[in-house]
């Protein structure tokens, strides 16, 4: 990736951080913090990576994303806006009535969302299916899908898991949003899933450990996924909660409390610095 | 006596007619592929068939993302399973975002026999009933179950197929020639009570109507193979015309066909009414045969419901 490219990706991440803090401080409800943390994996997969034409979200060929942890709503909507599969202005809409815009994304209402999430655990099973059709058709589109680390919490993750490695979907990268922290603290002091790499190489799994906020890692990451053969890739991202504004970060009390107006204009001013 | 085909045989091979026509239908279980008939499917479309394993919630899950791509899976296992282990999988899923997802589940109801409570869904119709977007099919017997599987393929959308494991009857006329979702089957004509059965119930209605026959009772007998969308012109105009309603299920009374018909009722035409199914308890080990005959899910129970209400007329 070149340093153009790199700087491109970059200022796309600003904006979508920038959309997701302006959106959450308008909705007045939400998840900011593994939106934040989502946000540089977002760019990458919807500005350099996935096969995509916003102006035909049904488009057959078209790579899918699920996006599994659906509270991170806001990270997807805004990718979405910016990549043109919406006009900005919904963005404002967000979580209030007749809106597209759910408070967990609902692909019946809004262009490019693959699946409806929300209740977790529940997203890599329909990738799989996904994956699965995929093959069934011969085609050659990939199946992309953004999991919590809290959210490996969940049995269903773990029969998705099996299943992906059994049906040997290929097709299939998968991306652990590794912030550490959930709704009631840090992940491990909950109910530790860990070690999660170890757990999904045993599963059967491709698995590469990244910088979760570093786009040629993340980007390379994709595009070595798209070499192993026989089985799915999961990308451990090592990302941080409420990654860009400084009083998000680590802190799980913004997991799901929206920033009030003073709160979102600070937020503003540090990611246009 | 009649010959007997459970409604998960006539299932099976309905699964394999239509996925000769339709290369979109795919076909998922739960490891229960010999008890389901989905193995039938596997035999000669190995490659539209994935056992997921013991795992009902990525069952439903797989199914929605199939959907998702073009697919019509079907799924299949326990209905106990289905519909309990994988509710949530079912509504935020599959129903929500209207996927084009057949629940074919078998083994319903207390006539799953030796397995016991454990095993007995008693509470499938009330909970998929209760979920938007959702249809829910009980046929009566196997010329029921194909048809239905027909039009389950025909209709866009999620779709809730309860079949049985034990043998029932052949009652309706061969194969779908009036099976239509949403709309009941008038099997026999009446003017004293209309009795209102779904599943294998609807054969112990007829032999009910017989009794009461014999008793000078004139009993209609209507079929309600869909309990949702249900045929509401249809149960009101009976209702209006006989004065008294009797329903009948393999399934609690709470939350099953008679709760439908009482909603419609209460609302439109109420007239008095019983409900005969299994009495808010639990099932238990048994031969599917005697079970009925405990929990009173019989025709004797039905003529005794009748002889009440008509008191009450």
């Amino acid at each position: 990736m070149n340093q153009d490219t790199v700087r491109m990706l970059t200022e796309k991440a600003r904006e979508i951080r920038k959309d997701i803090i302006s959106m959450l401080a308008e909705a007045g409800s939400g998840h900011p913090g593994g939106s934040l943390s989502a946000a540089d994996i977002l760019t990458v997969l919807y500005f350099y990576e996935m096969k995509i034409d916003p102006k035909d979200p049904h488009w057959p060929e078209r790579d899918r994303f699920v996006l599994s942890k659906g509270h991170a709503a806001p990270v997807l909507y805004a990718a979405l806006a910016e990549r043109g599969y919406f006009p900005k202005e919904e963005l404002s809409t967000l979580r209030k009535t007749g809106s597209i815009l759910q408070g967990h994304p609902d692909m019946k209402r809004v262009p490019g969302v693959e699946i409806s999430t929300g209740s977790l655990g529940q997203g890599l099973s329909a990738a799989n299916g996904m994956a699965l059709a995929g093959k069934l058709d011969g085609k050659d589109y990939r199946v992309y899908a953004l999991i919590g680390d809290g959210e490996s919490q969940e049995g269903q993750i773990w029969e998705a898991a099996m299943l992906a490695a059994h049906y040997k979907l290929d097709n299939l990268t998968a991306i652990l949003d590794h912030n550490g922290l959930q709704i009631d603290g840090k992940i491990t002091e909950v109910m530790s899933p860990e070690p999660l790499d170890e757990k999904w190489r045993a599963f059967g799994w491709h698995v590469e450990v990244i910088d979760g906020h570093n786009m040629e890692e993340i980007a390379a990451a994709f595009a070595q996924a798209k070499t192993v053969k026989g089985k799915p890739t999961m990308i451990i991202a090592e990302t941080v909660k409420g990654k860009g504004v400084s009083f998000m970060e680590n802190a799980a009390g913004w997991h799901g409390a929206a920033p009030k107006p003073e709160e979102a204009e600070k937020a503003l001013a540090e990611l246009s610095r | 006596m009649a010959k007997k085909v459970a409604t998960r045989e006539a299932y099976g091979k309905a699964l394999v007619e239509m996925g000769k026509s339709n290369q979109n239908i795919v076909v998922l279980d739960a490891d229960l592929s010999k008890s389901t008939k989905t193995a039938e499917f596997a035999k000669v479309y190995p490659e539209r068939f994935f056992n997921v394993g013991i795992a009902e919630q990525n069952l439903m899950g797989t199914a929605a993302g199939l959907a998702a791509s073009g697919k019509i899976p079907f799924v299949s296992t326990f209905a106990m399973f289905a519909t309990g282990r994988a509710f949530e999988q079912i509504r935020n899923t599959i129903a929500y975002p209207k996927l084009n997802v057949k629940i074919a589940a078998t083994h319903a109801g207390i006539t799953v026999g030796e397995d016991g409570a454990s095993h007995q869904a008693i509470e499938d119709i009330s909970l998929m009933r209760s979920i938007p977007n959702m249809t829910v099919i009980v046929p009566a017997d196997a010329g029921e179950a194909e048809a239905a599987v027909k039009a389950a393929v025909e209709m866009d959308g999620p779709v809730y197929l309860r079949l049985g494991r034990s043998g029932v009857p052949l009652i309706t006329k061969k194969e779908g020639d009036t099976f239509q979702i949403g709309k009941g089957i008038l099997l026999k004509d009446g003017s004293d009570v209309v009795l209102v059965g779904t599943g294998i119930m609807v054969d112990v209605c007829l032999q009910a109507a017989e009794t009461l026959k014999e008793a000078g009772v004139s009993a209609a007998v209507l079929d309600i193979h869909t309990i949702k969308p249900l045929d509401r012109d249809l149960l009101v105009s009976l209702a209006q015309k006989t004065g008294a309603v009797v329903t009948a299920e393999e399934h609690s009374i709470i939350g099953g066909l008679g709760s439908a018909v009482a909603e419609v009722l209460g609302e439109n035409c109420p007239v008095p009414m019983k409900r005969v199914g299994i009495k808010d308890e639990f099932g238990q080990s048994g031969a599917p045969g005697e079970l009925l005959e405990k929990y009173s899910l019989t025709p004797a129970e039905i003529v005794s419901a009748v002889r009440e209400l008509i008191k009450r007329k």
